[in-house]
């Protein structure tokens, strides 16, 4: 007893300027143990600490409170209501010091909220959770991909794309990678903007990997969708920088989907349907049947795509015969439906039944034109900035020029052409 | 009184021919049906054995062409010495010609023991000329069995026999020969690629050849390109055999051949100003163009634009050339091909063209032409665009301005993924290694 009334005085004490705080800090690793035995703490006691400004103490005594096993559902939505009141009111700067302890915290959370079958409260405290544990918005935390998938579960995509709008270059953990990648990539597939989620996607398809994990696996499938959808096309090689594991086993565990895509490249919808019917099964287990239906819809668009290239006019009884519609009546609806999404572009004479393709109006001559292109002409010195500042720390790193210095003798560089200096050569 | 009225016949031909085989006054390949017998006589030896017998086999339900060609066929085998093929003539006539073509065992007997004989013979005189180690004999005892082999019809022997002479070559005339001969016989056994190979090796001959052998030498060289679906290498090849040539290659190709499987390849491979160069200006190769007038005209009409006549003369042409042995597997693709290169050409020179009056041209269906206009635009051969409710096709050349700036824009944010991807991928490798060197030590 008398011991975590001193602590809590210490805490409250020591909690003003960052000398104190890592002097706190030490405090409380020690104090860890005795905190877990004494079984009167209760969550009484956190009213006595403020968790604005005794961030620190107030996450220590919160996770020995709240790591036990299973609770009751009052206990529990009580203790949810804590946790989110604290994070929603901590403090980022005390937060880092001990970020290994928040982010086991927030986890915790994470899997109470999923518990209580209510992950709608969970999303706004762990979205300010992930920016308050960030070091930097270029860096990739544990919390990104527990945010994601609580914003899956409770189908708010917007707040979850908010988090997928900055650029993550730094990356700690393989898994978390994959798992942010992977649903980052659903809530763009929710979002329909098919671009990011090719994007991420692709990312996690060629990340450097020893093995094939699931979460590969299930991205490389949506990939796949995904890329019919989008661009319209699908080869079956994975492009050549992903591993070779990946190379050789993805594809043997995905045959319906490689199916569908081969079956789509040929352009029959006929016989893209009855594919579809054939693995619908297999589909169903992966949660993927709402992806394939709107790949087989826009092999009609794709279709309609390719004709733009080939007629100036068309009538609309012509369309339907081609791209296999039903009747003018779906020709027109689709053609319609294309022009407000900007895809092509046309005018419908609808008292002869004509379709008249136009070329792209864009005369890259207005400017928002102009802005643009300097907007990209500026990302792209950007990323080239990054990448020499990468390329810098990279040469200077010493496991890096160990390692070269091991296998200078594999390299005959010559004499006048010494990249790394004698004194790491083994 | 029947054998005097058969036999009467190709021999009064013969003789109002004045015995000479190429000058006949009408053309042979034409769009006319096929006179087996002009036909036959183009060629000798094993390959007119060979061609006849394929007329037999493809010429369709025409029973008096087939029997026509089979009887041809048995005359021909019975003076020479393959019991093989005479017997296979003979179950294909099946008794339909009567009584003169049927099979005769004991002309196969006899044909075979002499065949016993002579080959025993040449085996004990190739083995003394080894024991002596003669080159020269050497060389010509394998000769004399590789034609030997030849003659009897196993050709892969005869093949080995003449390669092995190699060995025992002095002069390059010694190895000319036998280029030739193994040339002979991969042409008949239908590897095309061993032609290839001794074409080359004639031809690095430090000397000179005589024209009429290297006038053979690309006329196989064609052959093999051909097979090989390599049309315009080919046509090169044939557009370059000099007339000397005449008959003297009869055992392989007629100079009729070496005109229609020129004119077609070229037609189907060269662009225009190479179809003027090498073929219509070509002094050359005009005297083989004139052994088949309808070949020659239908260049003509390509060229100048008169593609109806054009395409009627290759309609024409189409049933002979489906007998000939070569060029049996090709007709179609190189149909094709012309027939593609002539709408693609027909379109070049306009704005716009009326779909209505090209049909005509084409003697098709608009909706047809619409169909293989759409093809070929999606190949990217033709840049233009239909418009089906007037049917006009109107050219569309591509603004390079615009499709530029677009390009720009792709390709910067093609960059900015890629690089994007890169820096993650070399992070994670960069973990990867960092947690390895941290498990490591």
């Amino acid at each position: 007893m008398s011991s975590t009334e001193n602590l809590i005085t210490s805490i409250q004490g020591l909690s003003a300027s960052s000398g104190d705080l890592s002097a706190l800090h030490r405090i409380l690793k020690g104090a860890e143990e005795t905190l877990r035995a004494d079984s009167d703490l209760q969550l009484s006691t956190l009213d006595q600490l403020d968790p604005s400004k005794h961030s620190l103490g107030y996450l220590y005594l919160l996770d020995v409170l709240t790591c036990g096993g299973p609770m009751s559902k009052e206990k529990a939505s009580e203790v949810v209501l804590l946790i989110a009141r604290f994070i929603t009111s901590c403090d980022a700067e005390q937060i880092r010091l001990a970020s290994d302890k928040f982010v086991s915290l927030c986890k915790g959370f994470k899997d109470r909220v999923l518990e209580l079958e209510d992950p709608l409260r969970g999303v706004a405290p762990l979205l300010s959770a992930v920016r308050k544990v960030q070091v930097s918005t270029k860096r990739l935390t544990a919390l990104h991909p527990d945010c994601l998938q609580l914003c899956l579960q409770a189908k708010c995509y917007k707040a979850g794309f908010s988090i997928l709008s900055d650029d993550i270059l730094e990356v700690d953990q393989p898994r978390d990678f994959y798992l942010y990648c992977y649903y980052g990539g659903m809530i763009c597939i929710g979002q329909k903007k098919f671009q990011k989620a090719l994007e991420l996607l692709y990312n996690v398809v060629t990340a450097p990997m020893h093995s094939v994990n699931a979460i590969a696996l299930e991205a490389y499938k949506k990939y796949v969708l995904v890329t019919l959808i989008h661009s319209g096309q699908f080869s079956v090689s994975l492009p050549k920088c992903a591993s070779t594991a990946a190379q050789r086993h993805l594809k043997t565990w995905s045959i319906p989907y490689t199916e569908v895509g081969n079956c789509y490249n040929e352009g029959k919808i006929s016989e893209l349907q009855a594919v579809v019917v054939a693995h619908s099964s297999d589909f169903e287990k992966d949660n993927n049947l709402g992806l394939v239906k709107q790949a087989v819809s826009s092999l009609y668009k794709r279709n309609i795509l390719r004709l733009t290239q080939k007629y100036l006019t068309l009538s609309l009884q012509d369309i339907a015969n081609m791209v296999q519609l039903a009747n003018a009546k779906e020709a027109e609806m689709h053609v319609l439906q294309m022009i407000q999404d900007g895809q092509i572009h046309a005018l419908i004479n609808q008292k002869d039944g004509m379709v008249r393709f136009l070329e792209d109006p864009e005369q890259y001559k207005t400017s928002e034109m102009i802005e643009v292109m300097d907007s990209v002409i500026q990302r792209t010195i950007m990323l080239s900035k990054n990448l020499i500042a990468m390329d810098e720390s990279l040469s200077c790193d010493p496991l890096y020029l160990g390692k070269v210095g091991r296998e200078r003798q594999r390299y005959d560089f010559g004499e006048d052409f010494d990249t790394v200096p004698q004194k790491f050569s083994m | 009184m029947e054998r005097d009225e058969e036999t009467s016949g190709p021999m009064m031909e013969m003789c109002t021919n004045g015995g000479e085989e190429t000058s006949n006054r009408r053309p042979i390949i034409s769009g006319e049906p096929l006179d087996i017998e002009a036909y036959a006589t183009l060629y000798k030896g094993r390959t007119k054995i060979m061609r006849l017998l394929f007329i037999a086999s493809h010429c369709g339900g025409n029973q008096t062409m087939q029997l026509e060609a089979l009887r041809m066929a048995y005359d021909e085998i019975k003076k020479g010495e393959n019991t093989q093929l005479f017997r296979d003539v003979v179950n294909r006539i099946n008794g339909r010609l009567g009584d003169k073509y049927k099979m005769d065992s004991a002309w196969c007997e006899s044909v075979d023991r002499r065949a016993e004989q002579k080959k025993g013979r040449l085996e004990n005189e190739l083995s003394s000329y080894r024991t002596n180690l003669i080159k020269e004999s050497i060389r010509m005892g394998h000769n004399d069995f590789g034609d030997f082999y030849y003659a009897c019809g196993l050709l892969n022997d005869a093949f080995k026999n003449y390669v092995r002479t190699r060995d025992y070559c002095t002069t390059a005339k010694h190895i000319i020969h036998m280029c030739m001969n193994a040339i002979l016989v991969s042409i008949e056994m239908g590897q095309f690629t061993h032609v290839s190979s001794y074409v080359n090796k004639a031809e690095q001959n430090p000397e000179t050849l005589e024209p009429i052998v290297a006038a053979k030498l690309r006329c196989a060289s064609g052959l093999a390109h051909l097979e090989l679906k390599k049309y315009k290498l080919a046509a090169r090849k044939f557009l370059d055999v000099s007339p000397e040539l005449g008959n003297s290659y009869n055992e392989v190709i007629a100079p009729q051949d070496v005109a229609t499987y020129g004119g077609l390849c070229a037609l189907a491979s060269f662009d225009r100003s190479e179809l003027k160069a090498k073929v219509i200006d070509n002094i050359n190769f005009r005297d083989f163009l004139e052994l088949v007038p309808e070949v020659r005209e239908l260049i003509n009409d390509f060229y100048s634009s008169r593609y109806a006549s054009c395409l009627e003369y290759l309609g024409s042409l189409r049933a002979n050339l489906l007998l000939d042995i070569h060029l049996h597997d090709h007709v179609d693709t190189l149909y094709d091909q012309i027939r593609k290169k002539a709408l693609i050409q027909y379109t070049l020179p306009f704005v716009s063209v009326d779909l209505s009056r090209m049909a005509d041209a084409f003697k098709t269906s608009v909706s047809g032409l619409e169909k293989e206009l759409e093809a070929l635009i999606t190949d990217n051969q033709i840049q233009a665009r239909i418009d089906s409710h007037n049917k006009i096709l109107y050219a569309r050349h591509a603004d390079q301005r615009n499709a530029t700036f677009q390009k720009v824009l792709q390709m910067g944010n093609e960059f900015d993924r890629d690089v994007r991807s890169m820096m993650l991928r070399a992070n994670l490798l960069k973990h990867e290694y960092h947690a390895r060197a941290g498990r490591n030590h």
